[in-house]
């Protein structure tokens, strides 16, 4: 919404205020206000000329212009424009003066001519084109004729004035409208806006009741609806003023009878809307719904297909308008028109945002009526428009006015003391204090017993209905910046982390001081990867309109995202890549209720984990990784040790290379190597990564965290190197050994694996350090030969090892 | 000869081919060459026996006193020569200490988890919960629970990611809020609270839109709760993310679940209010949105509204981080470009 400053001192006295200071004042007290400018600021001599001379200049487009401008000689100059003709009233920049954008008139010559200044169009004076009048859009504008030759023409076009950019919030609606701004403005200034009185004079020989009745079918649609007839109307050009207020507030000026429903919607808030009364063919206006399927043209010339939720205007047939929202084509007002029929009404919000959205009509009357409208001024804005319409178009204002008022405007009394205020804004107000804030509200109010009262809240507020609303037209006005800095005072109590978030944040810290950079991906993903990788079966959970096939259903494993981001970076060059990410992986559930929302850490790995100038590179491999989350599970003090089983059928990874993880006898994660087809196609080769289930180590047994004590006896090692055949895992021969190994073994230690040349290419050898003491006492060498001897004996019994 | 003088000649030769001795080999084959057994003084005592029971004492003590004076004068040598032999080595062992040291692996905490995690260590101090809450939610919670009724303009399909016809990705961590609020038992002290968290809107994402952002949010409700204390704690809150000079004001403003309602600007942190670009030459930078919580947001919680009071305010943390750390492109957040992430090793 743009506010005109000097439209303002109509209301209030500013002869003192700096606009610029009013905006910020504003901006702290309760409308944001985006931008302050002075349109002219820029702009200088420019006066008011009338073309007395006007000659075209052979084999050119130009004029050779002589303007009076008030002085001794006429001012010769060559204009461009295709408009130009003798007797019009323009704007003249003299020589010296200073245009947007820094131009500077001069005088010059043109085709032999001389041109001393320039005729000028809106636009070259800054005026966007939007507000130009369209007869002028294509060359110079023309002033109305009563304006005086000489004269400085910046004031005319309102080049003097500040233009405030309101970006008001949604309750704010009654500043929608100059009187409500300039009650606004009289608050923060102390003082009282003053309107002019409407004097309507009606025209007494004819009754509207005569010509035309007015019905509302549903109360609800159009609580209230008005109408009034003028006729033998002017149709014609608006005087200077009121374009000048128009243009300055961002409108186009048509033509008085439209510049004039434009006019009193941006004082009033109150949008009206005109027929061309000799196009409704009936002697009523009946207001209803739309009938399913029913068609109306409205006046941008397409035809609309309604239905039941659309509140139309009929002529008791037919429907004429979309009511609040735009004409009908069959009623529409033209320059021809004479007899019009002038309404003013308020609409249900609910309907008109509804039917405007729908049809993508939304304009500044219809954003109106959805935002509401002060009930008390309805009339008033009618009775305004038609006393401007005789007034500026000679018309006759029927006697009478036809109006259907379900609702009444009213003021609303509430009640509250002293002490809620204070208590809500946290200050230590006096009545006094409060009951002048009312003052420059303009506001009423009843003192009540105590540190009660009642304050009287006018229609043109609607906004306000319940006490925290009067809390915070005090606080405003007050100043939020007169408000102390003070700090809850309630009983303390600690703030604290759930376990699960100091194991994530855990988490976060091991993987980043593992070399890990902690990643986010998007939790909506393809159809496709969300089911990627999952570790859990459920039901896909997809959103009802997706913008992008990209972001459409909700992950059920991360690392599909870390996927994507890994050959983002592989695109650019980074080849060594080090990612994981912590969050949620959501599995749906059936019908509305809430969805499994799991906590998830990922972590993806490939290129050189250590490389620097020694020249001894750590290549990322399946090792180092689960050796880092090894170090992982480690943290979490797990009661039972999780378990890795080969996992040969998950999909996308590698299926010799992939480790189920275990634990309580759930799988709840995994860890391997990307399959190469995979890795390959996103430009990726060996590829590393794991994901598990962090709410299931959450609920999962912590181990005991009482120390034990250091054993005071030496133990004893026994080395126990195995060939096997390849297909007998590390984990089963550690089983073997630790089944049979007797009271004091106390960890079984892999230190070296071999296969290759020189062995059976069948087979490995593992070589395993055991190592055996008794916590009680020293141990002897015979009491351990005994029990090695026989785990050895069972290695080749079980295993078929051969011992070496 | 007696054997006094002979002990006297070995003594005197022994140090004297001590002092010739050139390197630690050399004093080893002298060791040998007297205490050896076949050495100087093993040879030299066969003689004892033949001394009267006189002359042994004597004997014995001067052999001692010799035996002695040759190890003293052994072990001084041999400490020499090895202290110039480590002299030599610390001469040759130099290494370029400017090479760099060996590039062991660190990662980054992400910068938006960072901001998180500051903001949270700050509201835990001021004996906050930190709630987390569903992302998925219902459209009761999410909407009508924050004074939003069905047909309010912000409740927009088009904004709004729904899932069914009840159910859609939240919009803001406010339903964690309306939850909490739900059960909690103000016999165990005022409800105090921040729900951090991710919340979707229906945007194409581009430098300035993500259709997946963070949010943090706090919540405080007991008895009398003002916007003073609002205005307090958020003043402390500014200072100890932005800086010590900072300042904040209160502009108001209008949201549905609290009344009365206010954006809150901090003095810009990078021109300290003169005017910048940062600030748009305004001085001041819009952080975060806030107010008096609206007694119908209460009362919906089953929360007495005539004796209970709250406030509420909610940041987004991408704004933040984008403003302090100079970030342009809200799509940096969430490329992972490891070029990016690897910025912000250091934290706080």
């Amino acid at each position: 919404m743009l506010v005109s400053f000097n439209w303002l001192k109509e209301y209030l006295d500013l002869s003192d205020v700096d606009p610029i200071e009013l905006g910020d004042q504003l901006s702290l007290t309760g409308i944001e206000v985006e931008h302050v400018y002075q349109p002219g600021e820029d702009i200088s001599r420019l006066l008011v000329g009338e073309i007395i001379e006007c000659t075209p200049i052979p084999d050119t487009h130009l004029h050779a212009a002589k303007v009076n401008v008030g002085r001794d000689e006429l001012q010769e100059i060559v204009c461009g424009a295709p408009n130009v003709a003798q007797g019009q009233k323009v704007i003249v920049a003299m020589p010296g003066a200073r245009l947007p954008g820094g131009m500077e008139i001069g005088e010059r010559e043109m085709q032999g001519y001389p041109s001393n200044g320039m005729i000028c169009s809106l636009q070259e004076l800054g005026f966007p084109e939007k507000v130009v009048p369209k007869q002028y859009v294509e060359g110079i504008y023309v002033l109305p004729d009563d304006i005086m030759v000489g004269e400085d023409a910046k004031p005319v076009l309102g080049l003097d004035d500040t233009i405030f950019d309101f970006d008001l919030t949604p309750n704010r609606s009654d500043a929608l409208s100059m009187r409500g701004v300039a009650h606004e403005v009289g608050a923060i200034l102390s003082q009282i806006p003053e309107f002019e009185k409407i004097e309507l004079t009606e025209n007494k020989e004819r009754h509207i009741e005569e010509i035309l009745t007015v019905g509302v079918d549903n109360a609800e649609d159009a609580p209230i609806y008005s109408m009034r007839i003028i006729e033998d109307l002017q149709v014609q050009e608006s005087p200077m003023w009121l374009q000048r207020k128009l243009m300055a507030v961002g409108m186009r000026p048509i033509d008085n009878l439209v510049d004039i429903t434009n006019y009193i919607m941006m004082e009033y808030g109150q949008p009206l809307h005109a027929f061309d009364k000799d196009l409704i063919r009936t002697d009523q206006i009946v207001v209803r719904r739309a009938e399913e399927g029913e068609r109306l043209i409205t006046l941008d010339g397409k035809e609309r297909q309604l239905d039941p939720e659309n509140i139309v205007i009929t002529d008791g047939e037919k429907p004429i308008a979309l009511g609040g929202v735009m004409g009908g084509e069959n009623t529409h007002i033209s320059h021809s028109t004479q007899h019009v029929a002038l309404e003013a009404a308020v609409f249900n919000p609910l309907q008109i945002r509804r039917t405007a959205g729908k049809l993508n009509l939304r304009s500044e009357a219809s954003s109106r009526f959805e935002k509401g409208i002060n009930l008390a001024v309805v009339t008033d804005a009618l009775n305004h428009a038609a006393q401007l319409l005789s007034q500026l178009g000679d018309g006759k204002v029927v006697s009478g006015m036809s109006q259907v008022a379900h609702v009444t405007a009213e003021n609303t009394e509430i009640n509250l003391t002293v002490s809620y205020l204070n208590n809500v804004i946290g200050v230590d107000l006096t009545k006094i204090i409060i009951f002048d804030i009312f003052d420059r509200l303009q506001f009423d109010y009843k003192d009540g017993e105590g540190d009660s009262f009642t304050v009287i809240i006018p229609p043109r507020r609607w906004d306000i209905k319940i006490k925290a609303d009067v809390a915070e037209e005090v606080a405003r006005i007050y100043g939020y910046n007169n408000l102390p800095n003070t700090l809850p005072v309630g009983a303390s109590i600690p703030g604290k982390l759930s376990v699960l978030q100091k194991m994530i944040r855990q988490t976060n810290r091991y993987m980043e001081g593992s070399g890990f950079n902690q990643a986010i991906t998007y939790s909506l993903t393809t159809k496709e990867k969300a089911n990627q990788f999952s570790i859990a079966e459920s039901d896909d959970t997809n959103l009802a309109m997706p913008l992008s096939e990209e972001h459409e259903t909700l992950r059920k494993s991360i690392l599909p995202g870390l996927l994507d981001s890994a050959k983002y970076n592989r695109a650019r060059s980074t080849d060594s890549i080090f990612l994981y990410e912590t969050g949620r992986i959501y599995h749906g559930t059936p019908g509305d209720s809430l969805l499994d929302e799991l906590e998830h850490v990922s972590a993806l790995a490939t290129g050189n984990y250590i490389e620097d100038w020694t020249n001894e590179v750590v290549e990322m491999d399946f090792f180092t990784l689960k050796g880092i989350l090894e170090g992982l599970l480690e943290s979490y003090n797990l009661a039972e040790e999780v378990e890795f089983r080969p996992l040969t059928v998950k999909k996308g990874m590698h299926p010799g290379r992939t480790a189920g993880m275990h634990l309580h006898g759930h799988e709840f994660g995994f860890i391997g190597q990307i399959h190469p087809k995979l890795a390959n196609s996103l430009d990726l080769e060996d590829v590393y990564v794991f994901e598990f289930d962090l709410q299931l180590i959450h609920d999962a047994e912590k181990a005991s965290r009482v120390v034990e004590d250091i054993p005071k006896y030496p133990g004893i090692t026994r080395d126990a190197a195995v060939l096997v055949n390849k297909r007998i895992s590390h984990s089963e021969i550690v089983e073997v050994i630790e089944k049979v190994a007797g009271p004091w073994l106390q960890s079984v230690n892999l230190f070296d694996y071999y296969e290759g040349e020189g062995i059976d290419d069948k087979k490995k050898s593992l070589a395993y350090s055991l190592f055996y003491q008794n916590p009680n006492a020293t141990l002897l060498e015979e009491e351990v030969q005994e029990d090695f001897e026989r785990v050895l004996k069972s290695l080749k019994n079980e295993l078929n090892a051969q011992i070496r | 000869m007696g054997m006094e003088q002979e002990l006297g000649q070995i003594r005197d030769a022994a140090l004297a081919v001590i002092e010739q001795a050139s390197d630690l080999d050399e004093l080893e084959a002298i060791r040998v060459d007297y205490f050896g057994r076949k050495g100087q003084i093993t040879t030299a005592m066969k003689g004892m026996s033949q001394l009267s029971n006189e002359e042994k004492p004597l004997i014995g003590k001067l052999s001692n006193e010799v035996r002695n004076a040759i190890t003293l004068s052994l072990e001084e040598k041999q400490a020499q020569f090895e202290a110039d032999l480590l002299n030599i080595r610390l001469k040759e062992e130099t290494l370029d200490v400017t090479l760099q040291g060996r590039k062991l692996p660190k990662g980054s905490s992400h910068i938006l988890t960072q901001v998180r995690e500051e903001i949270e260590e700050l509201f835990l101090g001021m004996g906050y919960m930190v709630v987390d809450g569903s992302e998925v939610e219902q459209d009761d919670y999410n909407f009508k629970r924050m004074n939003l009724p069905e047909d309010h303009p912000a409740r927009d399909m088009q904004d709004t990611f729904y899932i069914g016809h009840n159910l859609l990705m939240r919009t803001h961590t406010s339903p964690v809020q309306a939850r909490v609020m739900d059960v909690h038992d103000f016999n165990e002290g005022p409800l105090k609270m921040i729900s951090p968290g991710k919340v979707y809107r229906r945007d194409s994402d581009d430098a300035t839109h993500s259709h997946q952002f963070q949010q943090i949010e706090g919540l405080v409700v007991d008895h009398h709760i003002s916007l003073a204390d609002l205005k307090g704690t958020l003043n402390l809150f500014a200072k100890e993310l932005f800086g010590e000079d900072r300042e904040i004001r209160l502009r108001p403003s209008y949201f549905p679940f609290t009344e009365p309602s206010v954006e809150v600007d901090v003095s810009c942190f990078n021109c300290g209010g003169g005017g910048c670009r940062i600030c748009k030459q305004s001085g001041w930078i819009e952080i975060l949105g806030a107010g008096v919580v609206h007694p119908d947001v209460l009362e919906m919680s089953g929360i007495d509204s005539e004796q209970y009071s709250g406030f509420a305010f909610g940041m987004g943390i991408e704004r933040v981080a984008m403003l302090k750390y100079g970030i342009n492109d809200i799509r940096n957040f969430y490329q992972n470009d490891q070029r990016f992430l690897s910025q912000f090793k250091a934290r706080g």
